[in-house]
């Protein structure tokens, strides 16, 4: 077919150009305002800790670390004011602490259902109400805790168990804020953890159907620890919400900084205190001011360590399937 | 339709001794032993029918291929015989298959104990994102197999996929790191450490080197001491070399709807199909001219 002369017939043009066209500025325009969208959240996060910083030093150089890293009282706007801070973390460990008691094992089996178990149809009805659910406000759920979670806890208050629980709680308790926040934050593990394992290959569960695997066995031996990264993600993200949540706890939780765990007792957050000491008037330099800040970074170094801790967790135990 | 075999009606009695296998073609019974057998087997997909009343018997301790045109439905088929194609929400099957003389389809059958006894392989090599070790371990770990030791288990198995030299100082890393050859004879591994009587395999080279290739066509003949094997190809070549029976599909088109239906055209020996094809198409497609 190939003749052996080389084709001279052909046109070729004397001079090869291999230089752009054009500069393409449109192309490095986008280029530009995508690398600035993805930079503001970074330049905001700095912002905050910058923002941070400074009245944080000032409240510590008012305030020593033993008397803020302590459990012995708190009352930043009384006279004279005490900063044992562990008594509003304990609140916050505390509710969060019920709320995952809920939504982890809650969340995880709705994702499971949704990706191994139910059918298209019930899917199709499933992950769009979970959806909606994730975007119900905050002040919503505080009122559902306190005008119909609050009566049906202290009704039906397990004192079959004395000692174990204690009393029934009154209007404002861990429980009844820990129990609704669990609920809020069930559809953000479930449908994080459910993306999660819908993107795990159909190739692995036909393979361990092909060995004789129940659904239940592909479910909990294949598909979790392969979608492990999304699952791990999605508690992470869970526990920042409770940690976070500010709402349901101001509403539900009351105000009193009791050094607790237990369920039936009120209890101030991290959060609840914020939100309190900020919209009362403080006036700029008093120490209330300075103690909002110190409360807040302390969040915010937590939730940092908490994503830190989860990162190393995950390239640890992951089961790569790419 | 006209070379289908019907299995001989006692059933188990043909045992073929292992020696005969040094030449598969000579001393291979007329009928297969009936392990397996499809009856008037017809495949839906919604409302399309994927295949048409496919009768075929699947001898013991032979290696039987399907071959035929893309869409032809030998997948389906081969998905059939351990109720993958369950998995399917739209599959829908009648007719029967029939495992030792029971119904697979049958109203009190577990389709779990059913692949249990009938393993895969797959076109792709599909390992677990484990370790190597626990890709073969996990089989016999979740069926609750009685293994005494796990370690010599495994050791077996890989042995057995031809594949121990090459991972033994490696067992803890993750499957994916083999390559794609090591890693279907990682799978063929993981399917035997159950102890399954009946082997399926959808085009398991169709991914892999000639080398590989020809490591894996090595075990499916050693295998075929223990196992009764079903296996489906798109390579003349390899239907001709491993298989003892060759059943060939094709699909026609239906006059009114247009849609493609696969059916059995012919079944016998491989050497008879290959060499001396009694239908047509079987001809054409085997030289060649079609397909
Ligand atoms: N999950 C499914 N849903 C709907 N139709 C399907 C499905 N799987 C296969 N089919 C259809 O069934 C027919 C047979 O498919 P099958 O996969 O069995 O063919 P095959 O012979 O294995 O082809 P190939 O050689 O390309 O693998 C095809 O027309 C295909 O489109
Ligand atoms: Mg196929």
């Amino acid at each position: 077919m190939s003749t052996a002369a080389p084709p001279t017939d052909r046109t070729r043009p004397d001079q090869i150009d291999l230089t752009a066209s054009s500069p393409r500025w449109g192309e490095k325009a986008i280029v530009g305002w995508l690398f600035l969208c993805a930079a503001f959240s970074v330049l905001v996060t700095v912002g905050i800790v910058f923002a941070l910083v400074e009245p944080t030093l000032e409240f510590f150089s008012r305030v020593s670390l033993g008397e803020f890293f302590s459990f012995d009282e708190w009352a930043p706007t009384f006279q004279p004011p005490a900063f044992g801070v562990g008594r509003i973390v304990a609140g916050t460990l505390n509710v969060t602490f019920y709320a995952l008691l809920i939504a982890l094992p809650a969340g995880l089996g709705a994702a499971i259902y949704l990706s191994e178990y139910a059918s298209p149809r019930a899917k199709r009805i499933l992950k769009p109400v979970l959806e909606v659910l994730e975007g119900v406000p905050t002040v919503a759920y505080g009122f559902f805790a306190l005008t119909f979670i609050t009566p049906i806890i202290r009704e039906l208050w397990p004192t079959f168990l004395p000692g174990a629980l204690g009393d029934p709680p009154g209007i404002f308790s861990a429980a009844s804020a820990g129990l609704v926040m669990g609920i809020m934050i069930i559809p953000t593990v479930a449908s994080v953890s459910q993306d999660a394992m819908s993107a795990v290959p159909a190739s692995l569960r036909e393979a361990a159907y092909g060995i004789g695997s129940t659904r239940m066995q592909v479910a909990t031996k294949v598909v979790v620890p392969a979608a492990l990264s999304g699952i791990v993600a999605s508690f992470i993200l869970g526990i920042s919400r409770a940690v976070g949540e500010t709402m349901i706890v101001l509403i539900a939780a009351g105000a009193t900084p009791n050094l607790t765990l237990l369920p039936n007792e009120s209890v101030l957050t991290m959060t609840a205190f914020i939100a309190q000491a900020s919209t009362g008037d403080i006036a700029t330099g008093t120490i209330t001011y300075y103690t909002v800040f110190a409360v807040g970074s302390l969040l915010f170094v937590s939730t940092l360590v908490l994503n830190m801790i989860s990162i190393a967790l995950v390239r640890r135990y992951r089961e790569a399937y790419e | 339709m006209s070379a289908v075999t019907t299995p001989d009606p006692q059933g188990d009695i043909v045992s073929t001794p292992s020696t005969t296998h040094a030449d598969p073609r000579s001393g291979l019974p007329d009928a297969p032993s009936g392990v397996m057998e499809t009856v008037g087997l017809n495949v839906y997909y919604g409302g399309f029918h994927a295949v048409h009343d496919v009768d075929l018997a699947f001898g013991r301790n032979e290696i039987t291929a399907l071959i035929g045109p893309s869409g032809c439905g030998k997948s389906t088929v081969l998905r059939c015989l351990n109720r993958m194609n369950d998995l399917i929400p739209a599959a829908r099957v009648e007719g029967s298959v029939n495992y030792h003389g029971i119904d697979i389809y049958g109203p009190k059958v577990d389709p779990i104990e059913v692949r249990r006894r009938i393993g895969m392989v797959f076109q792709k090599p599909n390992p677990f994102p484990k370790s190597i070790y626990d890709n073969i371990a996990y089989g016999p770990r979740v069926i609750g197999m009685q293994v005494d030791n796990m370690d010599d288990h495994v050791e077996r198995c890989l042995r057995q996929a031809a594949l121990w030299d090459e991972v033994k100082d490696k067992l803890k890393e993750s499957g994916y790191s083999l390559s794609g050859g090591q890693q279907q004879r990682l799978c063929i591994a993981r399917t035997i450490a159950t102890a399954p009587d009946v082997i399926l395999m959808d085009e398991p080279c169709s991914a892999l080197d000639p080398i590989a290739t020809s490591a894996i066509e090595d075990l499916m003949t050693d295998l075929r001491e223990d196992y009764t094997i079903i296996i489906v190809t798109h390579n003349m070549q390899q239907a001709a070399r491993v298989s003892d029976r060759t059943a060939f599909f094709t699909a026609r088109p239906d006059e009114t709807t247009g849609n493609r239906t696969g059916l059995l055209v012919e079944y016998d020996k491989t050497s008879q199909i290959f060499e001396n094809p009694r239908d047509q198409r079987t001809e054409d497609y085997i030289s060649g001219r079609f397909g």
